[in-house]
């Protein structure tokens, strides 16, 4: 990682493995990158289809405050879960939401928008919408590189149910190439669709 | 041969607390000698309680006796129990005690069908606190707290444990002190949760509010209205209105085949959590 | 090279260092924000031989678990504000029978249902007077995931010491943030277990004082036969009602924990050795005022920390030093000043005491601490 400190939120409703989102993430960082991360899941009475997040904290060092202050990165896939949790995130931070179901986000957005077909792209591609928070890590990962390739790779692998191990690198991949691509963009908003998502040949090199 | 209660009392504690003609001392004889019956160790037994005049009874008994808080003490048997299956653990309680304060402990403990065996006094009051009326004082009779007549429906111990789940539930009357003892015995025999009411007379404090001040006429009283459960079944329930059924309300062992068929509604608890334990350290394994 | 990384919640924590100092019960109920501990230990309980059981209901857990101690198993309960006002009673009655029990409360908003799902430290006072009469009373109140470890096994070797129940205080932050962390190895560990009599059954009295402030405990069903109650009682176990008796009783509770302090007080000092203001923290609140200490430090300002790790009982005379030589002392809490009332008292007029109280279920930031510290100044 190449700053000392880094604030990842991953948003959106109960059933959409936000949660496992963050949990890869913070995994990754401690066992492939000598970070230290605090994984922080919402806490609320309702579990499926209501508002739901997970806050990542990373830190090259000890971790004193455990919550989010400053947030770096913010990925949504709901406006229910937009509404509420769109809040701490610095001005050039990256957030990155899904338009079919975030279609309401403020005008005046100083950070850098993408918008990814991400629900759309986990159907057509994966088969499943719930690929979708594996793809959500892999654009984090390739858009911040935060975590390098071969790490959350791993970190998906291991965290992965028995059996479900190519589907989910796959998802990763896709995720990857997705982020690069929104990286290398020069737009003030960058738009992925279902078009943008696919693993060129090389992609492992 | 007279039997030795000296054997089960401590001694050192007598005289007890109860009033002269008390019915609780009947109920304790008839446990002590249930004891005696099944040969236990006095080491291996626990008699649990909670508050009021019945909740007293194990501190003249020479085991290891636990007065616990007012309705509590089926969760304090329960915890002992389960850290202790092989052990007995037996709970005395009042009506007030067992299905007011303690209702809820009452029906689970019924529910769970752990193989406790307890034994409700019911003396249709709060003794210790005054008189003041309980869950089993019949409509119309007076308590320190119902002067103009008491209007709170009552609960029939019985069928509300039986209801609940309890797989060996019988009631007898203090007027008849072997009946008592053959069921607490079948009771204590039982493997699972078994519940046996003993309806006792409180003259002191029932009794001097509704016109049956001495021993004598508050047993009749009771005598009065008893009604074995064979002839129960015969008759309306009118008629029953106000009666003291006497006999054994269900008495069921548990399906020793509960994992193979866990649709059984009838297992013992701490071999049922046995069976958990087995199933968690198989899986560890795995 | 990959490490080997597990990562714990705050709430697996208490279950796992629970097992490892020897707990083999646990009888709960159902509470937000504490009911991930019951989960976790339903899992694991079976698998070492112990006991998981959900009660029908707070009482009866707390029940249950003086059930299960008197035994001689190591018992554990977990609630949260409205369960807790629940088991109070029964805590009484193990504080009186002195039955060493474990109770972890993490704590939410109240009163009544009050904040279930947001944190606060709300039950400071509810966990030194919760249950009715005097009694002795130790709470720990950990801030960090390592350190819940640590101390709910120190909240267990308290519970044997001393025959009593411990309350162990965490907020929702600390039990449901989740990091990798590494635990002690088992054979560091330090696990004490209650004394047990020496002397024949004829010989033994639940409550001799013969052996010092805290009686050897005899299991059930050991030989034992020994009579346990609520009422006052004599050294034989059984009631009485000696005015001299009820009162020697009563000091020699209080004494248990009085006589001992010193080897129950736990407290941290940070960047304490030249501060003209002191912060007074606990729990997690204590995470964010350590930063914002640091961040006063970088403004020069001469400014530490006083961290309780025990809360009950405080360190009396560390704190009315502090009193006489601190130009203020700030003091967050997630509560409208549970700890200030008692610290007030200390300071008498020696020295200003300044409150953060957030009640609204959010943390308390370091911004708020840092800017009330420059304030004190």
């Amino acid at each position: 990682m190449k700053t000392d400190h880094y604030e990842a939120r991953f948003a959106g409703v109960g059933g959409q493995g936000v949660i496992l989102a963050g949990k890869i993430l913070a995994y990754g960082m401690v066992s492939f990158e000598e970070c230290r991360a605090i994984e922080t899941p919402t806490y609320t009475a309702q579990v499926r289809g209501g508002a739901t997040k997970v806050d990542v904290v990373i830190d090259k060092n000890h971790i004193e405050y455990p919550r989010t202050e400053n947030l770096d990165f913010f990925l949504c896939l709901h406006q229910k879960s937009f509404n509420i949790y769109f809040k701490e995130i610095k001005s050039d931070a990256i957030v990155v939401v899904d338009p079919n179901l975030t279609p309401s986000i403020p005008e005046k957005i100083t950070q850098k928008l993408v918008l990814v077909d991400l629900i759309d792209i986990a159907k057509k591609q994966m088969g499943k919408t719930l690929y979708a928070a594996v793809i959500a890590v892999g654009i984090f990962a390739g858009m911040t590189k935060v975590i390098k390739e071969s790490n959350i790779q791993k970190a998906v692998l291991d965290k992965a149910p028995k059996g479900t191990e190519i589907e989910n690198l796959k998802a990763v991949k896709l995720g990857l190439e997705l982020g690069k691509k929104a990286l290398r963009s020069k737009d003030a908003i960058v738009k992925l669709t279902v078009e943008d998502a696919f693993i060129p040949p090389n992609a492992d090199k | 041969m007279a039997f030795e209660y000296e054997k089960y009392l401590r001694m050192d504690k007598i005289p007890h607390l109860w009033c002269p003609g008390c019915g609780i001392g009947v109920v304790l004889k008839a446990m002590l000698r249930s004891v005696e019956n099944m040969g236990w160790d006095k080491n291996d037994i626990a008699f649990v309680s909670g508050i009021g005049c019945t909740s007293r009874a194990p501190g003249y008994i020479d085991c290891n006796t636990l007065h616990t808080t007012h309705g509590r003490a089926l969760s304090f048997a329960t915890g002992i129990k389960l850290a202790q299956p092989a052990k007995h653990v037996v709970v005395f309680s009042g009506d007030g005690d067992a299905t007011a304060i303690g209702g809820n402990h009452f029906i689970h403990a019924c529910r769970r069908n752990i193989d406790i065996t307890l034994v409700v006094v019911n003396n249709n009051t709060y003794g210790m606190t005054g008189g003041q009326h309980s869950p089993t004082t019949p409509i119309g009779y007076k308590a320190s707290t119902t002067i103009y007549g008491n209007i709170d429906p009552t609960f029939d111990i019985c069928l509300l444990a039986k209801a609940a789940g309890a797989s060996y539930v019988a009631r007898a009357t203090v007027n008849k002190g072997k009946m008592l003892e053959k069921y607490i015995t079948k009771g204590f025999e039982h493997k699972g949760f078994s519940v046996i009411v003993a309806t006792a007379n409180c003259h002191t404090q029932f009794g001097r509010k509704n016109k049956m001040s001495d021993p004598i006429s508050a047993r009749k009283w009771i005598e009065s209205r008893e009604i074995p459960i064979d002839k129960a079944r015969n008759m309306k329930a009118l008629e029953l209105n106000d009666k003291i059924i006497t006999g054994e309300f269900i008495s069921e062992e548990p399906e020793q085949t509960y994992w193979e068929n866990y649709n059984h509604p009838i297992h013992e608890y701490t071999e049922a959590y046995q069976r958990i334990r087995e199933k968690a350290q198989a899986q560890d394994k795995h | 090279m990959k490490k080997s990384v597990r990562f714990y919640s705050g709430a697996e924590l208490v279950g796992k260092a629970a097992i490892d100092a020897g707990c083999r019960f646990f009888g709960g109920y159902p509470i937000t924000p504490s009911s991930e501990i019951a989960e976790y230990m339903s899992v694991e309980m079976p698998k070492v031989n112990g006991t998981y059981i959900q009660m029908e209901d707070e009482i009866g857990a707390m029940g249950s678990i003086i059930g299960a101690s008197l035994t001689g198993a190591k018992v554990l309960t977990a609630t949260s504000g409205p369960g807790f006002s629940l088991k109070q009673e029964n805590i009484g009655y193990a504080y009186m029978a002195e039955v060493p029990c474990v109770i972890c409360n993490v704590m939410r908003g109240g009163p009544s249902t009050g904040l279930p799902t947001a944190l606060a430290q709300a039950d400071i006072m509810q966990a030194k007077w919760g249950t009715h009469g005097d009694h002795p009373v130790i709470a720990l109140t950990p801030a960090y995931l390592e350190e819940i470890y640590e101390l709910t096994i120190k909240a267990f070797n308290f519970a044997e010491i001393y025959r009593m129940p411990i309350m162990l205080l965490l907020d929702e932050v600390i039990a449901h943030l989740s990091a990798a962390i590494e635990l002690p190895k088992k054979e560091m560990l330090v696990i004490k277990d209650r004394r047990k009599p020496t002397v024949p059954p004829e010989k033994y009295f639940p409550y001799d004082t013969a052996y010092g402030d805290v009686p050897p405990m005899a299991n059930f069903f050991e030989g034992y036969r020994y009579h346990v109650t609520g009422l006052s009682h004599d050294k034989t176990g059984f009631p009485t009602t000696d005015p001299d008796l009820v009162q020697a009783d009563q000091e020699r509770h209080l004494r248990k924990v009085k006589a001992n302090i010193n080897n129950i007080i736990d407290y941290e000092y940070y960047q304490m050795k030249d501060a003209e203001v002191i912060v007074f923290a606990y729990g997690s609140t204590a995470r964010a005022a350590r930063v914002a200490v640091d961040n006063a430090r970088k403004l020069g300002i001469k400014v530490g920390m006083m961290r309780f790790r025990v809360i009950w009982p405080l360190p009396e005379t560390e704190i009315l030093k502090l009193c006489s030589k601190a130009k203020a002392i700030i003091i967050p809490e997630m509560n409208m000043g549970q700890l200030s009332d008692v610290i007030e008292r200390y300071a008498a007029d020696r020295t200003k005491i300044l409150r953060i109280n957030h009640v609204g279920g959010v943390p308390i930031h370091p911004t708020d601490i840092c800017n009330v510290i420059k304030e004190a100044i």
